[in-house]
């Protein structure tokens, strides 16, 4: 197995690591790889340390993406982890197909998306990744094991949102989901501020919605920004494929942003009238916007930037509210924030979702940061919600217990699974995740 | 009748790059290689992205069993056989150094063990007076360097073959694709120092299936790399014999 010694970082690129990476294209060098130790990663699309590994060994993924089985009167498909959810879109969706739930970027691989367990915009009615996870296949230092609810309902749950810590996943069996066409209407309302947000998306009866909430807005503007809804229509592909443009170096930081802060004005400045807008558009453009521009990470310049990702219980709005002006008053935020409502699905002990609303904002890394993200992980824990793993790049061992109450029968399977803690990452480390 | 494409090793990432490419046109694969538990993958993922059909046969260059057993699956297949050739192997050269009988096993992968089912699948492609033979060399042949000219030399051996075979089939209503990668980010670079203008296999599977169509005879790609490697060709030798490019 060949490896490379590299540099290298999570999406947010403020957290880094340095070591070795082999990247196998068939299963025999995958086992030589994993041989060596260190965790499988995916296409890094974690913003923090979840797919690092400093000073060990790390196995990408990427090259393990191949289609091994799929039933189109049924819509199963089995694919290894390694493939990225916008190609099985891109496969599918002629076919009258699509994965059941995609995170806000085409370019997570299946791997990555287990193992966070992640949402779409249509958690509130369709749960989390997992939950369509009909089986996956781990590689065990035995071979591969599949591992199935039915067959092993402990490990499969440690598994989903798991952080890669029960083994590498080589495959995975998906229920997707049947779609009328390849086309999204799309109704955009301008929200005045963050309660009438709130009861916007508790009214909405979209299969999809998401909410871009401008987080420098204060005072009587808090919480102001646009409702997305979404529903899937018949027709073929509106429009031609997208080419993504690069950005091509690191932004100085003058720059800081300004992508976001363009789309964010499009949206919100360019007049989305009180009734309302409607449009039609491109699945990948519906779910992924921000792979429209590749590498946009880079306009946060050098120094990169974190992201804060909290989900409260539904009776707890008010709560997310002042969270939200802790954001806006720190001063440091982003523009563009996603508000989105959640249902309780999950799959795993560790997963994020959970019944309430969720709220993600970009903060550039500032030397003042780390004390306002504390303070908001406390303000989170005080209203019994939880940070998002996936995101998370700065927070507290201490908090995760309270934030993640099946933290213990988590461990335990993990110890199992791996028991000498050859699979830890960054992340496990620095959260404590695996020991007290 | 869809064509069918004997790709011999068609694990590498060159290869499984074009088949998915091949596969979403509805050809039939053969999918030839060393490793055919792996292979098998590769099949299924043929399949369900439209091929026709796509199976798996052992090829391993230095066993010529394998020929035999290729071409006797390639005489059975109906309509037009193509073949499309990925095989090739680069020890560091500072091993070959140390170990001079390493040169045979770099010139039958590179060169002799695909010129054998090739020169038996010659026949087949001018009795049927249709087929495609895609032949990747890389720029590595175009002049010996320091750093790697046993590689180089069996990659030139290649070329002037394959330049021969183009010659003879063009003849008959066949057709050859000399195709030279550049740097390419695959399994076989992983970790090299050095690289620059590094290419994806995906970028090559496009040029190579865009040089198919405009029946293009030799092909460098990504393009730039005919103008790097002309240059580099016309250095006199009494210049180029000190440099270490
Ligand atoms: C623009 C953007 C938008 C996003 N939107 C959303 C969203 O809407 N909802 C959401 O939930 N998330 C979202 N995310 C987060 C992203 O979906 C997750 O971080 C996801 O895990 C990334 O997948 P990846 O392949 O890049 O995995 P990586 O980041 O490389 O790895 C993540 C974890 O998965 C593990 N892993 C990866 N592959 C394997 C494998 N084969 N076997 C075992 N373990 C493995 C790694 O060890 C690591 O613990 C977004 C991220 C970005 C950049």
């Amino acid at each position: 197995m060949q490896w490379k010694t590299a540099d290298y970082a999570g999406w947010g690129r403020a957290l880094r690591a340095k070591g070795r990476i082999a990247r196998p294209e068939r299963v025999s060098a995958l086992k030589d790889a994993l041989a060596e130790g260190g965790p499988a990663i995916g296409n890094r699309r974690s913003y923090g340390d979840g797919a690092l590994n400093d000073g060990g060994a790390a196995t990408e993924m990427k090259r393990m993406d191949r289609l091994l089985a799929f039933a189109p009167e049924t819509g199963v498909i089995e694919v290894e982890a390694g493939a990225t959810i916008g190609a099985l879109l891109k496969l599918l969706a002629p076919q009258g197909w699509m994965p059941a739930v995609m995170p806000g970027t085409g370019l997570a691989t299946i791997g990555g998306c287990i193992a966070n367990d992640v949402h779409g915009k249509n958690h509130h009615g369709a749960g989390s990744f997992g939950q369509h996870v009909l089986a996956v296949t781990l590689m065990t230092p035995a071979g591969p094991r599949e591992v199935s609810p039915a067959s092993d309902p402990a490990l499969f749950r440690a598994t989903m949102g798991g952080q890669g810590q029960t083994g590498a996943i080589l495959s995975a069996r998906l229920q997707l989901m049947a779609i009328p066409g390849q086309r999204m209407k799309v109704l955009e309302t301008r929200m005045r501020d963050f309660d009438s947000f709130i009861a916007a998306l508790d009214a909405s009866k979209a299969e999809f919605a998401v909410g871009w909430i401008d987080a420098t807005a204060k005072r009587k503007r808090l919480g102001r920004g646009i409702l997305e809804e979404g529903t899937l229509v018949e027709g073929t592909r509106p429009g031609p494929e997208r080419k993504p443009k690069p950005v091509p170096f690191d932004a100085p930081q003058a720059l800081l942003s300004w992508p976001v802060v363009k789309i964010f004005n499009r949206w919100y400045g360019s007049g989305v009238p009180d009734s309302g807008r409607k449009r039609t558009r491109a699945l990948d453009e519906f779910f992924f916007p921000l792979d429209a521009l590749s590498g946009w990470n880079r306009l946060y310049g050098k120094r990169g930037f974190h992201q804060f990702q909290c989900v409260v219980p539904a009776d707890r709005a008010p709560a997310l509210k002042e969270i939200l002006n802790t954001i806006a008053r720190g001063g440091v935020a982003s523009p563009l924030a996603v508000l989105k409502r959640m249902g309780p699905g999950r799959a795993g002990h560790l997963s994020f979702p959970m019944d309430g609303y969720t709220l993600a904002v970009d903060l550039p890394a500032r030397a003042r940061v780390p004390a306002l993200y504390a303070r908001l992980e406390d303000q989170v824990i005080a209203a019994g919600g939880r940070i998002y793993l996936a995101k998370d790049a700065l927070a507290r061992p201490e908090s995760m217990a309270a934030m993640y109450p099946e933290l213990e029968a988590w461990r335990a399977e993990v110890a199992k699974a791996d028991p000498a803690g050859r699979l830890a990452t960054d992340l496990v480390r620095r959260l404590k995740l695996r020991s007290a | 009748m869809a064509e069918t494409w004997i790709v011999l090793g068609a694990s590498s990432s060159m290869a499984r790059a074009l088949v998915r490419r091949l596969a979403a046109r509805g050809d039939g694969l053969i999918l030839a290689g060393r490793d055919l538990g792996d292979l098998e993958r590769d099949a299924a993922d043929a399949r369900v992205r439209g091929a026709a059909f796509a199976e798996t046969i052992r090829f391993d260059a230095r066993d010529l069993a394998c020929v035999a057993s290729i071409l006797a699956r390639a005489g059975a297949c109906e309509g037009t056989v193509s073949a499309a050739v990925f095989v090739g192997s680069m020890p560091p050269q500072a091993e070959i150094d140390a170990d001079p009988g390493l040169i045979e096993g770099v010139v039958t992968d590179s060169f002799t063990g695909p010129a054998r089912v090739l020169q038996g699948l010659a026949p087949i492609i001018e009795a049927r007076g249709a087929g495609t033979v895609i032949g990747v060399g890389s720029v590595a042949g175009d002049r010996g360097r320091i750093g790697n000219y046993v590689y180089g030399a069996a990659k030139a051996a290649f070329a002037t073959y394959l330049s021969g075979l183009r010659n003879r089939l063009g003849r008959a209503g066949g057709h050859v694709l000399t195709v030279k990668p550049g740097f390419t980010d695959t399994a076989m670079t992983w970790g090299i120092e050095g690289m620059f203008l590094v290419a994806s296999p995906d970028k090559v599977a496009t040029d190579i299936l865009s040089a198919l169509e405009k029946q293009r005879n030799v092909i460098y790609t990504p393009f730039f790399w005919m103008g790097i490697m002309g240059i580099i060709r016309l250095i006199p030798e009494r210049v180029f014999k000190k440099l270490s490019v």
